[in-house]
């Protein structure tokens, strides 16, 4: 049998899960070129929200961000709760919605709510 | 995030290995569970159902709150044939983020010129799905038209529970295919799951739209039938 491997590194060989586009091959890949990292989690969904439940969105201590819990419109909020994460270790649960008192900084234009865990790698 | 937790998850996301990451929202631990190993007792029912469904969610147990995030294997789209559809479908199915290979014995077709960056198989269906059989995750498109080559993975791909399994062909080459199906013994449940006309009804007429009718209509299976209702005709 005549197996011809045209792509990727042997390691993908078995899957086309892209290291350069995937949060967490990025967040192991950034923690062993020495990077702290921050992961951040989408637990809980209400109404529409434009990412499902288990989405991730990786952080580095420099703010270099990869993945989404969101359509854009809240990572720059978990970005910089990130940072603190990083520097405490102390994981956060932040909540986002229309609702919310700062919805006109942040929130959701659609109309649904999110819950986003942020912990430290490591 | 646990550092080994994050090396043993994406080691078994590159090997095709179904895992939950179990994080404990209380005291901020996470553990790596594989389809089929115990757990603790309040939380075996809802692992189980999470391994079914794919989807991740919160959960109550023993007293605590965790956190179940799914992984299970991204749906691999195998197609039969290195013709010019599979051209088109191949890079659009990457992007999807589906696993592609590609099986064709007629070497002139398979060909690395043709598919670059693709896995490719210039080899029987028979042969290639002896150390790599289909699963519930795989999606199966014949496209060579030629019963040679289509008949024995269509009928693989029936037998493992693929959740799709779709065919080229005139209504009148697929009326001999149903035939040739049922004489080597497919039910006719299984041979009506067939999708043939093969791709969504969008006036496809080039390749390129042929295997954007293909993918829509492999990604629709995926998303409305659940890897669940697969698993158990597999059984």
């Amino acid at each position: 049998m005549s197996i011809i491997q045209t792509g990727g590194s042997d390691m993908d060989a078995s899957s086309t899960l892209d290291r350069t586009r995937d949060p967490l091959m990025i967040a192991e890949d950034w923690q062993n070129a020495g990077r702290q990292v921050a992961i951040a989690t989408v637990v809980e969904t209400w109404g529409s929200a434009p990412r499902p439940v288990g989405s991730h969105l990786v952080i580095d201590a420099e703010g270099n961000f990869h993945g989404s819990v969101s359509g854009g419109c809240v990572e720059g909020a978990v970005v910089s709760e990130a940072a603190d994460v990083i520097e405490t270790g102390q994981p956060r649960m932040l909540d986002f919605g229309v609702a919310d008192e700062t919805a006109w900084q942040v929130g959701l234009s659609c109309g649904g709510r999110i819950r986003v865990y942020v912990e430290r790698l490591g | 995030m646990d550092t080994q937790s994050l090396r043993r998850l994406n080691e078994a996301r590159l090997a095709r290995r179904a895992a939950i990451l179990v994080t404990d929202f209380d005291d901020a631990s996470d553990h790596l569970v594989f389809e089929g190993e115990r757990v603790s007792a309040g939380l075996d029912a809802a692992i189980a159902r999470a391994f079914r469904s794919g989807k991740s969610g919160s959960v109550e147990a023993d007293g605590k709150s965790f956190f179940l995030n799914v992984h299970l294997p991204p749906p691999r789209l195998v197609v039969i044939g290195a013709v010019h559809i599979s051209q088109a479908l191949a890079p659009m199915a990457k992007l999807a983020g589906y696993d592609i290979e590609i099986i064709d014995p007629r070497t002139a077709f398979a060909t690395p010129e043709r598919f670059p960056d693709v896995t490719l198989h210039a080899d029987w269906p028979e042969n290639v799905l002896q150390n790599q059989p289909f699963d519930a995750y795989t999606a199966v498109a014949a496209v060579t038209h030629d019963p040679k080559i289509d008949d024995f993975a269509l009928k693989a791909a029936l037998d493992a529970g693929c959740f799709y399994v779709g065919a080229l062909g005139s209504r009148k080459t697929h009326a001999k295919r149903v035939e040739r199906l049922t004489a080597s013994g497919v039910s006719e449940r299984r041979i009506a799951s067939i999708h043939s006309p093969i791709g969504l009804d969008i006036g496809a007429s080039s390749p390129a739209e042929i295997a954007v009718a293909v993918l829509g209509e492999v990604i629709n299976a995926f998303r409305s039938r659940g890897l669940a209702e697969a698993r158990d005709e597999a059984a």
